[in-house]
């Protein structure tokens, strides 16, 4: 078992320093009283300033614990910054693939879509920002799931509603799905929500790894999928490829 | 096959990019960097021209990286910048002299006064197709050479350089000091008060008029058209096109004919209409100019309507009153409430531009009682981008005679689903955002493109254009009529703030300041 990391000990101990007393100190006065050099301390502090643990005053450039910290549990990336964020690997995903792209986010037991853009044809279609889809019967909320084991659970113990005869309706089967997909790294779901439709979907990682969303097309079966309905591997690399580009603007590792 | 890729680099008011596109003008890399803002009096707004070249300097060979290619990769550069922004440069060091003024700039407010009650001041317009107006260049070129000791003289000599942002950078790509092309193009020349709109060259009685020595001035080129090969940053890239960023935006979203219009909406938001071979003069208070020129074929005008504040709106809620962490938040922060609230924002923080250019109004917040919350200031902050393009677009339809039947939309901001269906209500037609929300950098990379054959023609590029989203008129007629009327109410309220003389701070670096 390997023991402890010393650079993550070193920043609770930074967090604990500002936690006390008037809770805004320089980085001297913090590297003085851990007794680190002064370029560790700044090191840390600029790493937890990066996940908005800490905050930097700009006037007087002292520290202070950040506002993320008081907001840990609740969502900390905005779905609308998300969606500004992903604005132009989004629409690259939908001229690479000819397909209507989404992103969505988990909201009380559904996926929210947070963006849509339309598929390349110019035919009539309708915005779609602000539905609900099913987390278990996409592709989007099937990638939500596989990286979130709480709402996984939650989502297995209430029923499963069947949309079609191919949803997953059982929780064995949906287990399996979401290892699956963990897996392959990316997630389908062919005519299990909508007759004749299919999706491809990916995970949208912020700093850390942390899944924050996810990216993925949707369009008719026999555009996704190819033989024996196997959704079609190019596709899904473009779709990788499209949250792989948002996940590294949003700081995640490569 | 070598030449799989165009750059473009856009030189923006904030930032700088540098962007590759495919033969498709699918996106293969971005990469950006911010620059700094100065603010170093009220009204003064400076870019440090050196900061901005040297941004370009890692942009590009990062952008190359990223796409895993090098120089031979690219067909050609196309370069797009904020437009009106002044840099002066030692010719033979390459250092400017003192910042650059950013197009925000009002420092030129008096000049401009007293350049207005001059003999030939009503010739202006009907040259150059713009209003006397501290927007454009050459009162910042004139300040400069009022404000710097032995520095007219220089320009005489043409020691000293004057350019736009692609001017600069162009000058520094191909060699700088050592033998640099100085040029600009039709667009960017377009907006200097200083270039005849009927010959597309420096018109004489203009630099008479606000005493600007042409030695200092860059050649005028079409937009498309090999300026030369960098042989700086990465060398041996074909810098084949020019085109002021919202002449690219224009170009990028395909209005290529007349009547086809676009917005795009950044820190200043731009409305542009193509209107064909023929310049337009307004009686509206738009402004005339050139919307692009192909090589040796004949320039095509557009009117325009720009509008100062809107996205920089957002960027004070943020900064200024710390009300929200970043830009898109303030959606977030709109959808806490219904509506505004009764609350109005006029962002006239540089004065007002189209189609009211009164440089001596004030921003102004308006109607607060205290059922205001920060929800509703986020609203009203939104509200005001819609109700300043439906001002512009209603200029637009009286002085082309046409009703505009859509609006091709792009920018930052149309990633604001709550503001592009409220731009939808107040226009009352279809908002429609393209594929491409970078048409500023594709215009770019478009223009380039075509000046070495790697796109073969418009109508290729047109087949380019999908609609990515599309926002609906919502908005009952009888509530767009009266908020309509509350917004130009809280318009009137801001005229007439700034007094002709010490209303402002004094400026005792303006000895020039008399009358």
């Amino acid at each position: 078992m390997p023991g402890p990391v010393q650079s993550i000990e070193r920043a609770a101990a930074i967090l604990r320093l500002l936690a006390r007393g008037s809770g805004r100190l320089g980085v001297g006065e913090i590297a003085a009283s851990l007794e680190l050099a002064k370029g560790t301390a700044h090191g840390i502090l600029r790493t937890l300033q990066g996940v908005g643990f800490v905050e930097q005053d700009r006037a007087t450039g002292k520290y202070q614990l950040g506002a993320a910290l008081l907001h840990l549990g609740s969502s900390y990336l905005d779905v609308n910054e998300l969606r500004s964020r992903a604005l132009n690997w989004a629409d690259a995903l939908a001229a690479r693939s000819g397909e209507a792209v989404r992103i969505g986010t988990p909201l009380e037991g559904s996926v929210l879509v947070v963006h849509h853009v339309f598929r390349p044809d110019d035919t009539l279609q309708t915005l779609e920002v602000g539905a609900l889809l099913p987390l278990h019967a996409t592709a989007l909320g099937k990638v939500l799931l596989a990286y979130d084991a709480d709402l996984a659970a939650r989502v297995q113990r209430g029923p499963l509603e069947s949309f079609t005869r191919r949803t997953l309706v059982t929780a064995p089967a949906l287990t399996r799905a979401l290892a699956a997909v963990r897996d392959a790294g990316w997630a389908a779901d062919v005519e299990e929500c909508v007759p004749g439709e299919a999706g491809i979907a990916a995970p949208i990682r912020s700093s850390g790894g942390l899944v924050v969303g996810a990216i993925g097309i949707s369009g008719a079966v026999e555009r996704l999928c190819g033989a024996r309905s196997r959704p079609d591997a190019t596709l899904a690399g473009h779709v990788r490829d499209a949250a792989r580009a948002v996940s590294r603007d949003l700081g995640a590792a490569r | 096959m070598a030449h799989r890729y165009v750059m473009a680099i856009d030189q923006g008011t904030t930032s700088t990019r540098c962007i590759l596109f495919d033969q498709r003008a699918r996106l293969v890399s971005v990469v950006q960097r911010e620059h700094q803002q100065h603010f170093p009096k009220p009204g003064w707004v400076e870019h440090d021209a050196v900061e901005i070249w040297r941004n370009v300097d890692r942009i590009v060979p990062r952008a190359l990286r990223e796409a895993g290619i090098d120089a031979s990769d690219v067909a050609a550069l196309g370069i797009a910048n904020q437009r009106e922004t002044t840099v002066l440069w030692d010719r033979h060091t390459g250092t400017p002299v003192g910042h650059a003024l950013v197009w925000q700039d009002t420092r030129t407010d008096e000049l401009v006064r007293e350049l207005g009650q001059r003999p030939g001041a009503e010739e202006v317009q009907r040259r150059c197709g713009l209003p006397l107006s501290t927007y454009f260049s050459a009162p910042r070129v004139r300040w400069l050479l009022d404000h710097t000791p032995g520095l007219r003289e220089r320009a005489a000599r043409g020691d000293v350089l004057f350019g736009t942002m692609e001017t600069w950078l162009i000058w520094n790509l191909t060699g700088g000091p050592d033998g640099g092309a100085h040029v600009t193009d039709v667009t960017n020349a377009s907006r200097t008060l200083l270039m005849n709109l009927g010959t597309l060259d420096w018109d004489p009685e203009l630099l008479a008029f606000f005493g600007v020595p042409r030695a200092m001035l860059p050649e005028i080129r079409p937009s498309t058209d090999v300026h030369g090969t960098t042989r700086r940053v990465v060398p041996g890239i074909r810098i084949a096109a020019t085109l002021g960023d919202q002449h690219a935006a224009l170009f990028g979203q395909t209005c290529f004919a007349p009547g086809e219009a676009k917005c795009t909406y950044g820190t200043g938001s731009f409305l542009l209409m193509n209107t064909g071979a023929e310049p337009v003069h307004s009686g509206h208070g738009l402004l005339t100019t050139v919307a692009f020129k192909l090589g040796d074929e004949p320039a095509r005008y557009a009117l325009e309507g720009p509008i100062a504040i809107t996205g920089s709106l957002v960027q004070w809620f943020r900064d200024g009153l710390g009300l929200i962490r970043n830009a898109p938040e303030i959606e977030t922060l709109a959808r806490t409430v219904a509506d505004n609230g009764g609350c109005y924002i006029v962002p006239a923080f540089s004065g007002l531009f189209a189609p009211y250019w009164r440089s001596e109004a004030r921003g102004i917040i308006v109607g607060l009682t205290s059922y205001i919350t920060k929800g509703h200031l986020a609203r009203a902050v939104l509200e005001a981008t819609g109700w300043q393009t439906r001002e512009v677009v209603d200029a637009m339809n009286a002085d082309s005679g046409l009703a505009a039947a859509n609006l091709k939309v792009d920018g930052g901001m149309t990633a604001d689903n709550l503001l592009m269906q409220f731009v939808a209500d107040v226009l009352d037609v279809p908002v429609m955002r393209p594929m491409h929300a970078e048409t500023v950098s594709l215009g770019a990379a478009y223009a380039a493109g075509l000046a070495v054959g790697f796109w073969p023609d418009l109508e290729g590029l047109r087949r380019n254009w999908h609609r990515a989203a599309q926002w609906l008129p919502q908005m009952p007629a009888a509530r767009r009529e009266e908020e309509y009327a509350n917004w130009r109410r809280a318009v009137e309220l801001t005229f007439g703030w700034m007094r002709p003389r010490g209303g402002g701070p004094p400026d005792p670096r303006n000895p020039g300041d008399k009358n």
